[in-house]
C-alpha cells in the first residue's frame, strides 16, 4: 500500500512524543551539574551514588519483594479460579456473574480501587493490627487486582488446549493427583507463566492504588520517585529512571525476539 | 449427550458409591453432582473469598460511604444524606459555586480531547507500522510499547526535566517570547495534555494496529474502482473496517484518561484539579472521606456512561454493514 506523506511525518511525532522526554532524562543523568540543569560535563558519578542510596536500595527491594509476593498469591489463586470457573458445567447466570466479577478490577480505575481498599483496611484496622499501613496491606491491594488478569490469561489457555487430554487420561485410569500434576498443569504452563509475568508488569507498574495504601515504612521505587519531585529532585534519581527505562526496554524487546522467534520456526 | 453414545443414561443409573444420587460423566468420568460442584466451589471459592473481602465488599463499601455524613473530626458517621452530592454539584455551606461542576467538566474534556489527539496520531501511526516489511513490525509494536511499561511516575517526572526552564525547549519558548525569560514550560495546561497524549498513546496504537493490519485492501480497490473520492474512500473502505479497533482504541484511552491524577498533579500545578485530584484530596489532607468516595461514584459513572455510549455506537456501526 502506498501511504500519504504526512503519515510517516505524524508517526515519527508520535515516537518523538514517547521518547523525548526519557532522552533528556538519561542526558541529564550523565551531567555534573548538581543542582539546576544546565551542562557542567560527563559524569557517570550519579550511577555510582545511585547503587550506594540508601532509600533507592531499599525502595528497589521493597518493589521486588512486593511484586513476587503478590504475584505467587495471585498466581494461584487465579490459576485455581480459571480452572474451577472453566472446568464446572456451572449454570448460566453463575459464569455471567463470574465473568463480570473478573473483569469488574480491569475495568475500573485504580484511583476507585484505590479508596475502596482504603476504606476496606481502615475498618478491617479495628479488628487487627496486621492490617495498619505497610507491606502487607500493599501485598493484599495489589494480589487483589492481578487475581483478575492471571485469571483471563489462564482461561484463554485453558479454552485452547480443550478437554480431550484430560478425558485421555481418564479412560487411561490416572487418577486425580495425576492428571493434575501431568497433563493439566504441564499444558497450562505457558498460559500460567503468561499470566504470572502480567501480574509482576502490573505491579512494578502500580502507582496509584500503592501511593493510597501504603505507610512511611514501605516505599516502593514510583513511590520515592514521587516523593523525591515534591522534595526536589537529585540527578540520583535521573540515573535511576535512566535504569529503568533501559532495563524495561531490554526486557520488552527480548522478549519480542523470542516470540518472533518461535513464531517463525513452524515455517521452516 | 455422551451418556446416550455409550449407553450409560444418567436418569437411570445411580453412584455406585451412594447409591442415591444420579451419576453424570464430566470429563470423562463418573462422578454426582454434588461432587462435581463441591470441586468446582472448592477451585473457586478461595479466589472469589479474597475477591469478596478486598473488592466487592470495599467496593460496595464505598458507594455506601458516597451517602454517609463527615465525623465532627474527620471521621465518618453512618447517618443517610444528600449533603456530599449536592456538594459536588456545587452547594456547600457558603452558597453555591462553580469550583467542583469546573473540576468535573475539565476532567471529562482533557479524557475526550486526549482521545480525540491520541486517535489522530495513532491512526496515522498504526498504518505506518503495517506498511514496514513483516520482519520490522514486531519490534516497532513493541518500541511504542515499551514506553506504557515504563512507571507512569518516571515518564511525567521525565517531562517536567524535559520542559525545564534551562532545556532547549524552554529556551525556544523564551526566545518567541512565549514565556518570561528563565520560566519552565509547568505547570500549564499544554504541559498536562504533553503529558496525557505521550501516556496514552501506546494503549490508541494497539488496537488500532490489529485492526489496520486485518484491513482487507480489495474493499479500498473497489471503493476507488467505483470512482470514490480520496474522502469517501477512506471513511468507507478503511474506518468503516477499523471500527471495532478504533472503539476499543477510545475506549482504552478515554476511560483511563478520565481517572487521572498524576499527570495533572506533577505537570499541571495546583490550579488544574481533576476528579482525581479531589479524590486524593479528599482522602488525604482534607480527610473528607464521604465526599471524597461521592467524587469516585462520578468517576464510575461517567466510565459506564462512556462504555454505554460506545456501545450504541458499534451497535449502529454493526447494524449498517
Amino acid at each position: 500500500m502506498t501511504l500519504p506523506r504526512w503519515v510517516p511525518a505524524v508517526s515519527w511525532l508520535g515516537m518523538t512524543l514517547l521518547y523525548l522526554p526519557l532522552l533528556a532524562v538519561a542526558v541529564l543523568s550523565f551531567n555534573s551539574t548538581r543542582y539546576g540543569q544546565s551542562w557542567g560535563g560527563f559524569t557517570v558519578d550519579w550511577y555510582a551514588r545511585m547503587v550506594s542510596n540508601e532509600a533507592i536500595l531499599s525502595a528497589a527491594w521493597n518493589s521486588l519483594v512486593l511484586g513476587v509476593i503478590s504475584t505467587v498469591l495471585a498466581t494461584v489463586l487465579g490459576t485455581l479460579l480459571a480452572i474451577g470457573l472453566n472446568r464446572t458445567p456451572w449454570p448460566r447466570w453463575f459464569k455471567r456473574g463470574s465473568d463480570l466479577a473478573i473483569n469488574l478490577p480491569v475495568v475500573t480505575p485504580d484511583i476507585i480501587l484505590a479508596i475502596a481498599l482504603v476504606g476496606a483496611f481502615a475498618v478491617l484496622r479495628e479488628w487487627s493490627a496486621a492490617f495498619k499501613p505497610g507491606m502487607t496491606t500493599l501485598i493484599i491491594a495489589h494480589t487483589t487486582f492481578q487475581i483478575s488478569f492471571v485469571t483471563l490469561v489462564v482461561s484463554s489457555r485453558l479454552t485452547t488446549i480443550g478437554k480431550d487430554q484430560v478425558e485421555a487420561a481418564r479412560d487411561l485410569y490416572a487418577n486425580t493427583g495425576q492428571i493434575w500434576l501431568r497433563v493439566l498443569l504441564p499444558q497450562l504452563m505457558p498460559g500460567i507463566i503468561a499470566g504470572a509475568l502480567l501480574a509482576f508488569t502490573i505491579s512494578l507498574d502500580d502507582f496509584v492504588v500503592s501511593f493510597f495504601v501504603t505507610g512511611p515504612e514501605a516505599t516502593t521505587l514510583p513511590l520515592l520517585i514521587y516523593a523525591s519531585v515534591r522534595r526536589g529532585v537529585t540527578p540520583e534519581i535521573h540515573a535511576l529512571s535512566t535504569v529503568i527505562v533501559v532495563g524495561t526496554m531490554l526486557a520488552i524487546i527480548a522478549v519480542t525476539w523470542i516470540q518472533a522467534a518461535r513464531t517463525a520456526k513452524p515455517q521452516e | 449427550m455422551r451418556a446416550n453414545t455409550c449407553g450409560w443414561n444418567s436418569r437411570q443409573t445411580t453412584c455406585w458409591s451412594c447409591a442415591i444420587k444420579p451419576v453424570i460423566i464430566h470429563d470423562g468420568y463418573l462422578t454426582t453432582k454434588p461432587h462435581l460442584y463441591g470441586r468446582g466451589a472448592l477451585l473457586v471459592g478461595l479466589a472469589f473469598l479474597w475477591m469478596g473481602v478486598f473488592l466487592f465488599a470495599p467496593l460496595a463499601g464505598l458507594s455506601a460511604l458516597a451517602f454517609a455524613s463527615r465525623g465532627e473530626y474527620g471521621g465518618v458517621e453512618w447517618t443517610f444524606t444528600w449533603e456530599n452530592l449536592s456538594r459536588l454539584a456545587g452547594h456547600d455551606e457558603f452558597g453555591f459555586s462553580w469550583n467542583h461542576l469546573l473540576i468535573l467538566w475539565r476532567s471529562v474534556v482533557l479524557a475526550a480531547v486526549t482521545t480525540v489527539l491520541c486517535l489522530l496520531i495513532g491512526f496515522p501511526m498504526a498504518f505506518w507500522i503495517a506498511a514496514r516489511p513483516a520482519a520490522a513490525r514486531p519490534l516497532l509494536l513493541a518500541l511504542v510499547m515499551v514506553p506504557s511499561c515504563v512507571n507512569l511516575v518516571i515518564r511525567t517526572y521525565a517531562w517536567q526535566q524535559f520542559l525545564g526552564s534551562q532545556m532547549p525547549a524552554a529556551w525556544v519558548a523564551q526566545h518567541l517570547g512565549l514565556v518570561p525569560d528563565g520560566a519552565s514550560l509547568y505547570p500549564t495546561v499544554t504541559a498536562v495534555y504533553l503529558g496525557m497524549v505521550s501516556a496514552m498513546l501506546p494503549f490508541t496504537v494497539l488496537p488500532l494496529y490489529t485492526s489496520v493490519e486485518r484491513l482487507d485492501w480489495s474493499l479500498v480497490e473497489a471503493a476507488r474502482d467505483l470512482h470514490a473520492g480520496r474522502l469517501r474512500t477512506f471513511r468507507h473502505g478503511i474506518l468503516a473496517q477499523c471500527m471495532p479497533g478504533l472503539l476499543a482504541a477510545t475506549i482504552l484511552t478515554f476511560i483511563p484518561s478520565l481517572g487521572m491524577f498524576v499527570i495533572s498533579d506533577m505537570l499541571g500545578g495546583a490550579k488544574f484539579l481533576l476528579v482525581g485530584n479531589l479524590i486524593q484530596q479528599q482522602f488525604g489532607s482534607m480527610n473528607n472521606w464521604p465526599f471524597g468516595a461521592t467524587a469516585g461514584l462520578f468517576l464510575v459513572i461517567a466510565s459506564l456512561f462512556a462504555l454505554w455510549g460506545l456501545r450504541i455506537v458499534s451497535e449502529r456501526e454493526a447494524g449498517r454493514r
